[in-house]
């Protein structure tokens, strides 16, 4: 199993749903996180002082799936989350021990919803 | 005793629900200050505010109301405790027998206005004051400043009434006084760990533009309440604040545009306030063009003058002093030029309206010595407090926030709370 970890623009996340539900996938879970890469910070304005904030508003979508899905995932969150200027984001890949079901104790390959690779 | 037997039922009927309007202003400006504090203080902001509808009303009923509006004891100084309890609806109010409401009608409005100022307050020493000794403050700061100045400004036997001050709504006694006691909180407290270095920014403007509403909303009473009867003179102060509120908006946003080059939604609320701070002296005795004009003014000069902190170095944190402080100034000493009997006979006419500069000169008296008393009284008993109780946070709980290290509560939880299957 591997989990697929992706940071992305938030006015993206429509099209990278869309996108992984189009191929197959049944689950993710998206949070809210800030930080900074090459696009650095920016600046916001009140009361007439600039200041400068470091960390840029993003979505994290992770999931969870079976081993020969990846290339497939990965170049569809590739696509979909491409704009082609900085600071759309990146895409890890984390190989994961083991998944469990919490309602039925189900394990591994079992416990991770997909379509994909059947 | 002389009583007073007979009040106009539909003059007591606004000023009652001038009264509640401006005691809504309170929580309001909990949501204006709260939406501009970081989200670890915002509790601790609102229950500043909140405090002081509490302690304030209380100290206003048992002999503050009594000091303010008292028998004058001499030279305009301080009233006696004659209206200790705030007498009843037959209690004549020495040089308020003309009053055509209920005296507990009109003593209940000016303790809204005392529990806002106090509030008011607050917003200087924003994110770094111990609960109990902002608590210890806000009652001596009462006492000691808000009182006085109510009676040299607002009754007619005052120092400062007795040199022909105007200040229909409080420019000097609610807007200087808490700018300039807001500045003297800044800067005996202190910076904030990290000012200005560190961005210290809103963590929720829409809260913060509820809270403007409410501000606005409440104005109308807190202005238009003060003609003390539902007449001609409320009609001129409500119509003034709105169209100063919105003159000083479209002023700060001119200025934001030109020096920054965004229009901002934080400009907007407060712009709409400083017009409204500026023409709360003005609001019954100028006529309507002038108010656009001391709106639009006060909207310029103060989206200016909150940037003073920075180059002079005090933390006025949520701009007490820029907004209210000088806002106040612009509006009383604008009355000055503008006011015109025209509007209220029982006003006077400024340098513009054939009055000479006898009114000029003494709006300029009474917005120095309030500024600079409220500056120095207040400065002296936030030392003493800080001296002795204590008035500034642990380095650790300023880091934490106060709504945790103060309350121990969260604005914002995640949890069970969110109730979600």
């Amino acid at each position: 199993m591997k989990l697929i970890s992706a940071i992305v623009k938030p006015h993206k996340l429509d099209s990278v749903k869309d996108a992984l539900q189009a191929i197959g996938v049944r689950g993710m879970t998206v949070s809210q996180v800030q930080g900074f890469g090459r696009q650095r910070g920016h600046t916001e304005v009140y009361r007439g002082a600039e200041y400068t904030i470091d960390f840029v508003p993003k979505i994290k979508v992770e999931i969870l799936i079976a081993d020969d899905s990846e290339t497939l995932v990965v170049n569809t969150i590739l696509e979909s989350a491409s704009s082609g200027s900085i600071g759309d984001g990146k895409i890890w890949v984390t190989p994961v021990e083991d998944a469990v079901r919490i309602r039925t104790g189900e394990r591994g390959n079992d416990a991770i919803d997909q379509e994909q690779g059947r | 005793m002389t009583l007073l037997t007979h009040f106009n039922t539909g003059d007591t009927a606004w000023v009652l629900a001038s009264a509640a309007l401006v005691l809504f202003m309170t929580p309001g400006l909990a949501l204006f200050y709260g939406g501009l504090s970081r989200s670890k203080n915002v509790l601790g902001i609102m229950m500043q505010c909140m405090f002081c509808i509490g302690a304030v009303s209380i100290i206003w009923a048992v002999f503050g109301f009594s000091l303010a509006f008292g028998k004058d004891v001499g030279g305009g100084i301080i009233g006696n405790l004659g209206l200790a309890g705030m007498g009843s609806n037959h209690t004549l109010i020495p040089g308020l027998s003309h009053l055509a409401v209920s005296p507990l009608a009109f003593g209940v409005f000016q303790m809204m206005f005392a529990v806002i100022t106090a509030a008011l307050i607050a917003g200087g020493g924003a994110d770094r004051m111990k609960f109990a000794g902002f608590c210890v403050l806000i009652v001596v700061w009462t006492v000691l400043v808000y009182v006085p100045i109510a009676h040299w400004v607002f009754s007619p036997n005052g120092w400062l009434a007795h040199q022909g001050v105007l200040d229909f709504a409080g420019g000097t006694v609610v807007e200087i006084n808490s700018g300039f006691s807001a500045l003297g909180l800044a800067i005996v407290l202190g910076k904030r760990h990290g000012w200005p270095r560190e961005a210290m920014v809103p963590h929720s403007v829409p809260i913060a533009v509820a809270g403007a509403g409410i501000l606005w909303f409440g104005w109308f009473g807190f202005n238009a309440g003060s003609a003390g009867a539902a007449n001609g003179v409320a009609v001129h102060a409500f119509l003034n604040t709105q169209l100063a509120a919105c003159a000083g908006l479209i002023g700060w946003l001119i200025i934001e545009k030109v020096t920054t080059s965004y229009a901002t939604t934080v400009g907007a609320i407060s712009g709409a306030v400083a017009g409204m701070v500026a023409i709360t002296p003005c609001a019954g005795f100028i006529g309507t063009m002038p108010s656009i004009l001391i709106g639009l003014l006060a909207g310029l000069i103060c989206a200016s003058a909150v940037k003073l902190k920075f180059k002079f170095g005090y933390d006025d944190s949520l701009d007490v002093l820029g907004v209210h402080g000088v806002g106040g100034l612009i509006g009383t000493i604008l009355l000055g030029l503008f006011a015109s009997v025209a509007v209220n006979h029982g006003g006077a006419n400024g340098l513009f309206y054939g009055g000479g500069l006898h009114l000029l000169g003494v709006q300029v008296l009474a917005a120095l010595v309030t500024a600079v008393y409220a500056l120095v009284v207040t400065a002296a008993i936030a030392k003493l407090l800080d001296k002795t109780i204590g008035l500034r946070v642990s380095p650790d709980d300023e880091n934490i926030g106060l709504d945790s290290s103060q309350h121990a509560e969260n604005a914002y939880s995640i949890g069970s709370s969110q109730g979600h299957r």
